[in-house]
């Protein structure tokens, strides 16, 4: 027995096998169980007030007032209720953020995980995310005062405000989103897949279009559908550059209106609470969450059977 | 582009080939490709000196220090930054704790099951969904049901959660860089769970939590659209003197300044572009230097 | 012998202390040592995978017990399932019964945490904290469990001699525990788990990340930590069984072949599977 040392031998044996767990150690667990339980609390939060609101909505306007006209006034004495307005234009600038970013997205990744050497890729990846970074209100700013006078000059008939400035400055922020998931499913492809299209005498580029391209198909499409997905929930460009005005159109030099960009508007003004214009801003943001939602689960399954893919 | 160089996976075996007889055709896409990943870094130039060129006139001391004003010329930023900074301060307080607190949870307390996955689909859906939508949830839950108005902690606390999916998945990894090791050593000395973590796990992964979290509040500082959303003001002449006092935030002052029609006020707004751009770049760098000091502390 | 020898409670079966267990005890004479642990059937799996396949194996009290056997046959297992760490691991699983003394570790509730502050372990790769100081990795089981200390410098310094460390880091105490060479780490981990006065002390190789001369120095530890602990050591090198170790049993495919003296079951091996591994044919 060593009796020299601070604590006695006799110390250590009487600790009882049989001690509770602590309690303490319960309590963490529960309150930690909270925390996590907080991100769930928040989706449910989100899905119970645009329930609640929206149901109150078509209490006093009809679906088919709502799906079945093309005109969106509901701030007006006439009042329409048209989504399809506001959704026209979303899909219009959505469209054109997507034609600019997936060709730059897709090019950009293809150069970075099948051509460039590692310390351009590790040089370059960052870099783009910084275009991820900058705040949407600065690209606001940038189609507005920079990209609209631009266009003009090419384009005498484009408005001030329109719907092709700010889709392209949009397309150039979900740029790196399209680029950097599609370079990592093309990166996962495996190698030896190239090397049977090298042997067959297929060239690099050929293997990159007809080989490691096909193989990332899912990852590509899981990342052009997230930037479809963030190009429709965009707001502060839209609502900056692209007006107040809705309208269903697909002229993409005129001003339009998206969801987004109607939300903002009617929460700028001094509209009451409990009132039916305030209501239609849940009802347009259930329309918001719905196309998103269904567009990132989507994204996620094609992921997943990504990841399923490449453990085989 | 030089296909000398080592490289890892794919283009490497076609090397010899393609430096033989790189084919117009391969020149040409890398023509394209180069264009592809040019244009849009161009572009990132040319809106950074945009923006400097249009409001480095206007930036001054008394730009930094006065109140808004409707001559753009007198117009300043005071409340919108210090709103921001109240801003930031508390979503941090709320935000670090919960994602921390939840990724824990999620890495080290329980073992896999269906509740956890359903956690962890949920935050991944999370991650997804538009700013704006978590403007309105803030402009009913906090705004409405807790009757907190439209004040700085409702703001706080819908950006927190707008931050929350972000903070856990980067806590989480920063805790997966632990070794496995060190919580068995702590377990065989006897230690609980909580105070494996308390002591040596949150210890070591702090580095890559604060970095993660920083990154974070980099982004949110430029956040608008849920702002707009529970109703920050954009014509404020006082500072915040309470939780619940009303405020404005930077992007909203620079929303505000863009949605008018005179070009002065233009300008302003790119003043404020460039101050707030310098604070999302002090943060990276923050975010950068804390980790580099806090893993030599550790790697000794 | 310890006051309180309290009798597993529901049926299950005392463990006869002084007695040949199952009769695979050869080693077992009137004159062995007292049994300070005792592994009844255990049976461990890591999910579907079964890696022990029932040992029954007595831990000698103040001796040095070495479990030998080829990489994968359950060693490093079986020592993890004496402190209750195995089940640390997602997916592991435990059945039958460990007593440490007269208490059936795996018995109801059993709080594992307090087993493990009467059985300390060392890994087989040092793993001292690197947020700490080594002051503070010595103290490290204490402050963990939120314990004070009368006199915190005079335990340090008795751990870190009887861990054979003072001598070369007493002006150092306050340096990071990672800034110490491979075999310091690990017999500062040692320290630590020596700091806790363990009544068991287990050992998963402990030396195999070392050169020869850090392994000479932890296997003269060995021998001096018998004295005054009981202890269990894991190891894929055979010459330091034979030069440390007072029993050996051999491990081979998760089941326990052959239990002895460490002369005997050198020198003379029963089983031709035991004679096989240390003649060096396998493994």
């Amino acid at each position: 027995m060593s009796s020299e040392t601070a604590i006695p031998r006799s110390v250590a044996a009487r600790i009882p096998l049989r001690a509770p767990r602590s309690l303490r150690e319960r309590l963490v667990g529960v309150v930690l169980l909270v925390c996590a339980a907080c991100s769930v609390i928040t989706t449910l939060g989100i899905v119970l007030v645009l329930i609640v609101e929206t149901t109150a909505f078509f209490r006093e306007v009809s679906f088919r007032q709502f799906f079945g006209d093309i005109q969106w006034t509901p701030l007006f004495a006439k009042k329409h209720f048209g989504i399809w307005a506001l959704v026209s234009g979303t899909v219009l600038t959505s469209a054109i953020a997507i034609l600019t970013a997936v060709p730059l997205g897709l090019m950009a990744a293809a150069y970075l995980s099948e051509f460039a050497n590692e310390r351009i890729r590790r040089l370059l990846k960052p870099s783009m995310e910084i275009l991820a970074g900058i705040p949407t209100v600065v690209y606001g700013y940038f189609a507005l005062t920079f990209m609209t006078p631009l266009l003009q000059k090419f384009i005498p008939s484009l408005a001030g405000f329109n719907a092709l400035s700010p889709g392209l400055v949009m397309g150039i922020m979900i740029f790196p989103t399209v680029a950097s998931l599609s370079e990592d499913a093309m990166y996962a492809v495996p190698t030896s897949l190239r090397e049977a299209a090298y042997a067959l005498g297929a060239t690099r580029l050929a293997t990159t279009f007809r080989v490691v391209m096909p193989s990332a198909f899912s990852g590509i499409g899981a990342s052009v559908i997230l930037g479809v997905s963030r190009a429709i929930g965009e707001t502060m460009i839209v609502a900056i550059a692209a007006g107040q005005q809705p309208r269903f159109t697909f002229d993409p030099r005129v001003p339009v209106e998206t969801m987004t960009a109607y939300i903002v508007q009617v929460s700028l003004g001094d509209t009451p609470t409990g009132t039916l214009e305030y209501r239609t801003i849940f009802a347009v943001g259930m329309v918001l969450f719905v196309f998103t939602l269904a567009l990132n689960v989507v994204a996620h399954r094609l992921r997943q059977g990504v990841l399923k893919d490449s453990v085989q | 582009m030089d296909s000398n160089t080592p490289k890892k996976q794919g283009g490497s075996l076609g090397e010899s080939q393609s430096n033989r007889g790189a084919s117009w055709a391969e020149k040409t896409f890398l023509a394209i490709c180069y264009a592809a990943l040019g244009l849009p870094l161009l572009l990132l130039v040319v809106l950074i000196v945009d923006v400097v060129i249009d409001g480095w006139p206007r930036l001054n001391w008394a730009f930094l220090t006065n109140y808004p004003s409707r001559k753009p010329e007198m117009a300043g930023i005071l409340p919108a930054l210090v709103g921001s900074a109240y801003l930031m301060l508390l979503t941090a307080a709320i935000a670090i704790p919960l994602g921390v607190g939840a990724a824990i949870y999620l890495e080290e307390y329980t073992r896999p099951s269906r509740i956890t996955s359903l956690i962890e689909l949920n935050i991944s859906n999370l991650a997804g969904v538009p700013s704006i939508i978590y403007g309105l949830l803030g402009l009913e839950l906090f705004v409405r049901a807790m009757q907190w108005g439209r004040s700085v902690v409702a703001g706080a606390a819908t950006l927190a959660l707008l931050l929350l999916p972000a903070v856990i998945m980067t806590a989480r990894e920063a805790l997966r860089t632990v070794p496995h090791s060190l919580r068995e050593a702590c377990y065989a000395l006897g230690a609980d769970r909580w105070q494996t973590i308390w002591r040596v796990v949150l210890p070591m992964s702090l580095p890559g939590i604060l970095t993660g979290v920083i990154l974070s509040l980099a982004r949110a500082i430029g956040e608008t659209a849920p702002l707009v959303m529970i109703g920050a003001l954009t014509y404020v002449a006082f500072l915040p003197n309470s939780l619940k006092s009303p405020f404005t935030a930077l992007p909203i002052q620079i929303f505000n300044w863009v949605s008018r029609p005179q070009a002065g006020f233009h300008t302003n707004a790119a003043a404020g572009i460039i101050v707030l751009l310098a604070l999302m770049l002090a943060l990276n760098g923050a975010a950068i230097w804390l980790r580099v000091r806090l893993q030599r502390r550790m790697d000794w | 012998m310890e006051p309180a020898l309290k009798i597993p409670d529901k049926g299950s079966p005392k463990p006869e202390l002084k007695r040949r267990p199952d009769g695979s005890d050869p080693a077992d004479d009137p004159a062995a040592p007292q049994i300070k642990m005792f592994a009844k059937s255990l049976r461990a799996w890591f999910g579907p995978a079964e890696a022990l396949r029932g040992i029954t194996l007595p831990i000698r009290k103040n001796c040095v017990t070495a479990i030998i056997g080829p990489s994968g046959c359950g060693k490093s297992t079986f020592v993890r399932c004496l402190n209750r760490m195995h089940e640390v691991v997602p997916l592991a699983r435990v059945e039958g019964e460990v007593y440490l003394d007269a208490e059936n570790i795996y018995g109801p509730s059993i709080n594992p945490i307090a087993v493990r502050k009467r059985i300390g372990m060392v890994f087989q790769k040092a793993n001292p904290f690197p947020t700490m100081s080594i002051r503070q990795n010595v103290l490290a089981g204490l402050s963990l469990q939120g314990l004070r200390c009368r006199a915190p410098e005079e335990l340090v310094e008795n751990a870190l001699r009887k861990a054979a460390l003072w001598d070369e880091v007493k002006d150092i105490l306050d340096r990071s525990g990672v800034s110490l060479s491979g075999g310091q780490q690990q017999r500062l981990c040692i320290a630590r788990a020596l700091a806790l006065e363990p009544e068991v002390l287990l050992m998963d190789e402990p030396c195999s990340a070392l050169d020869p001369i850090a392994t000479a120095k932890i296997e003269d530890l060995i021998h001096e930590l018998r004295e005054s602990y009981t202890v269990v050591i894991v190891t894929h090198n055979m010459q330091q069984a034979a030069r440390v170790a007072d029993f050996t049993a051999f491990f081979y495919l998760g089941e326990l072949i052959e239990y002895g003296k460490t002369e005997t079951i050198f020198k003379t091996p029963q089983d031709p599977r035991t004679e096989a591994y240390i003649t060096g044919r396998f493994g």
